[in-house]
């Protein structure tokens, strides 16, 4: 019996499950134990065999399917229309997925339509006397809210790189289920005409376990060459401050801050940004800070588990020497 | 071209907040200044463009308390015709499910060709009313856009995914929210602020939407607002840089163990 199962959408990328999906299974795996209930996923777009089993060594006891050429493509309205007629079939519990660009517009779409409670971006997840409760930073992570979910089947979106990837167990087959969604009337009003991915080797910011940005500091476009050198030798991503990415040095899309991206990688290395309010509200919840500023007083000094007091010109390059040295 | 846009008014992006320890969901609010939340500032300033492109009418709404009307006044300034305050002085738990609804209500009494609002609020972050708004309406939506172009009756937008954009068409009418790169708001200008100042703003009540309280119940209920746990004071190196930056590397792979 499917009922209060705990749903997880789980977002594929060029077929391959993402990270933050198997994330929020995991926190998922946490809630269900506390609700006495299970885990199911719900996979849209072609999954293989390979991704089934994927899921169900990650926890899901069931895989709801909706599969098709119209699902390959992420089409937000499309997609609703997919876990809505997963919903209506299984009636779970509490919904859950990575808050990612997609998982944010799917789970805003869900809520409106089931007309259920919606928490973006938490942190923190627990069940209380049969409740929902969750924490997530708010005023741009000035404050964390404490907040109860009520009613049916409540969505919850998890940061990316707060929740633990689960432990594999091996050979879990998960039962599998097709649905076939009831196509909603306003999709005939929407239509997808590119999807452009940026080329890159580099992962993006909301995903990489290591970033390294450049703010003011860098001087000049030509300089962040040093920090892509750095973030590649660490299997990491590039970010920049607003100041940076409005002088045009960087493109938005590496934009760290209250107007840019929130990430909580493992570690976050700032390489001549001052700290402002509304630098730190993107990148304060990462879990190991490095500074390198050339003026002791930068408010990023505050938040920072360890700095360097000095030229980025000169720092960088020599950790980058050192690194190498070591590896 | 009629053109609603929804704004909400949050505190500045610099204001130290902090919980009142008497309402601990509530913030302290004296001593602090409220601003036009950010991202509506894109959307406003989006809808003046287009007004001044193809003509038309632009209305700013805000579910909020009086001090809110500073907000839509700041909204007028810069260029917006009318504006409407949706007043939930009353309702002193109101989440935003209960927002949209009240905002949908509120909308749906006139003509509109295009809503616009921020892709979210910078006090609760939730990303979520302009959505919530396009699905009750029944309209196509984009959101967390950065290009907008209009042309028969279509808007074609880009809009920002993880590691790329997708571009897509809507048929109008249509909701689109509102992200960074959109455009560069302007500062009102003199005659603006007068205009503003004199500006009669209408202002509803859930009742008078024929909304009542038992819908609005909310079903995202804060129960605690608390500041974050303060970092550990840092390890600040100090000195050569042939010294630190080794040092550096060596704390960060034997102490934090981050590579
Ligand atoms: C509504 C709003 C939203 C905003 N959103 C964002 C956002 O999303 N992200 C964001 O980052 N900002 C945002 N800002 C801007 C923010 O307030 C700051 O202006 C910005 O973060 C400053 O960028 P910076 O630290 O790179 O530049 P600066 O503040 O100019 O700092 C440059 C730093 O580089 C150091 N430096 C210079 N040369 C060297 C050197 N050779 N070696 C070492 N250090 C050096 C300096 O000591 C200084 O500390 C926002 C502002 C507003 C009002």
């Amino acid at each position: 019996m499917a009922q209060d199962d705990v749903l997880v959408w789980v977002e594929l990328k060029d077929g391959v499950v993402r990270r933050s999906s198997l994330e929020a299974i995991g926190a998922a795996t946490q809630v269900a134990a506390q609700l006495n209930s299970s885990v199911a996923a719900v996979v849209v777009g072609n999954a293989d065999q390979q991704t089934l089993k994927q899921l169900g060594d990650a926890g899901a006891l069931r895989v709801y399917r909706v599969e098709g050429a119209d699902y390959v493509q992420f089409e937000p309205c499309r997609y609703a229309d997919a876990l809505q007629a997963v919903v209506k079939q299984s009636s779970p519990g509490l919904i859950l997925m990575a808050a990612t660009a997609l998982g944010k517009d799917l789970s805003a779409r869900l809520a409106a339509r089931l007309r259920s409670a919606l928490a973006t971006d938490c942190i923190a997840l627990e069940v209380n006397d049969g409740q929902i409760s969750v924490v997530r930073p708010v005023y741009a992570g000035k404050l964390r809210a404490k907040v109860i979910l009520s009613g049916p089947s409540p969505i919850v979106t998890v940061r990316p790189n707060t929740f633990p990837v689960p432990a594999a167990q091996t050979n879990r087959q998960p039962e599998v289920t097709g649905v076939t969604p009831e196509v909603s009337a306003v999709l005939r009003k929407v239509a997808l005409r590119e999807t452009v991915y940026s080329t890159g080797e580099m992962p993006d910011v909301s995903e990489a376990d290591i970033v390294v940005s450049g703010g003011r500091g860098m001087k000049g476009p030509e300089n962040f060459a040093m920090l892509v050198e750095l973030a590649k030798l660490l299997g990491g991503a590039v970010g920049a401050s607003r100041s940076a990415v409005d002088a045009g040095w960087m493109d938005h899309q590496h934009q760290v801050g209250q107007t840019g991206k929130t990430i909580s990688p493992n570690l976050y290395i700032a390489c001549g940004i001052s700290g402002a309010t509304q630098h730190l509200a993107g990148m304060s919840s990462s879990k190991c800070i490095v500074a390198i500023n050339k003026d002791p007083e930068a408010n990023i000094f505050k938040v920072a588990d360890y700095g360097v007091v000095g030229d980025l010109f000169k720092v960088v390059p020599l950790m980058t020497a050192e690194i190498k040295r070591l590896k | 071209m009629n053109i609603v846009v929804l704004v909400k008014q949050v505190p500045d992006t610099e204001a130290a907040v902090r919980p009142d320890s008497s309402a601990p969901a509530r913030i302290v609010e004296s001593g602090i200044k409220f601003i036009v939340n950010p991202y509506d500032e894109f959307a406003v300033e989006e809808a003046i463009r287009i007004k001044e492109a193809k003509g038309g009418h632009v209305l700013v709404v805000t579910v909020g308390p009086p001090r809110a009307e500073e907000a839509l006044r700041t909204c007028i300034a810069m260029g917006a015709d009318d504006a409407m305050r949706i007043d939930d002085s009353q309702l002193p738990e109101l989440d935003a499910l209960g927002r949209a609804r009240l905002l949908s209500k509120a909308i749906s009494k006139s003509p509109f060709d295009l809503i616009l609002c921020g892709k979210q609020a910078i006090d609760d972050d939730l990303a979520a009313v302009g959505t919530f708004v396009a699905e009750f309406l029944e309209l196509p939506h984009v959101a967390v856009v950065t290009k907008l172009e209009l042309a028969n009756g279509k808007a074609i937008c880009r809009k920002e995914i993880d590691g790329g954009a997708q571009t897509v068409e809507l048929q109008l009418p249509a909701v689109i929210t509102a992200q960074k790169g959109l455009n560069e708001p302007r500062y009102p200008a003199l005659r603006g602020l007068m205009l503003a100042k004199k500006k009669e703003i209408a202002v509803v009540t859930p009742s008078s939407l024929g909304i009542s309280a038992e819908e609005l119940r909310p079903s995202y209920r804060v129960q605690q607002l608390e500041s974050p746990p303060t970092r550990g004071k840092g390890k600040i190196l100090q000195g050569e840089p042939e010294t630190t930056a080794v040092e550096l590397v060596r704390l960060l792979r034997e102490e934090a163990k981050v590579f």
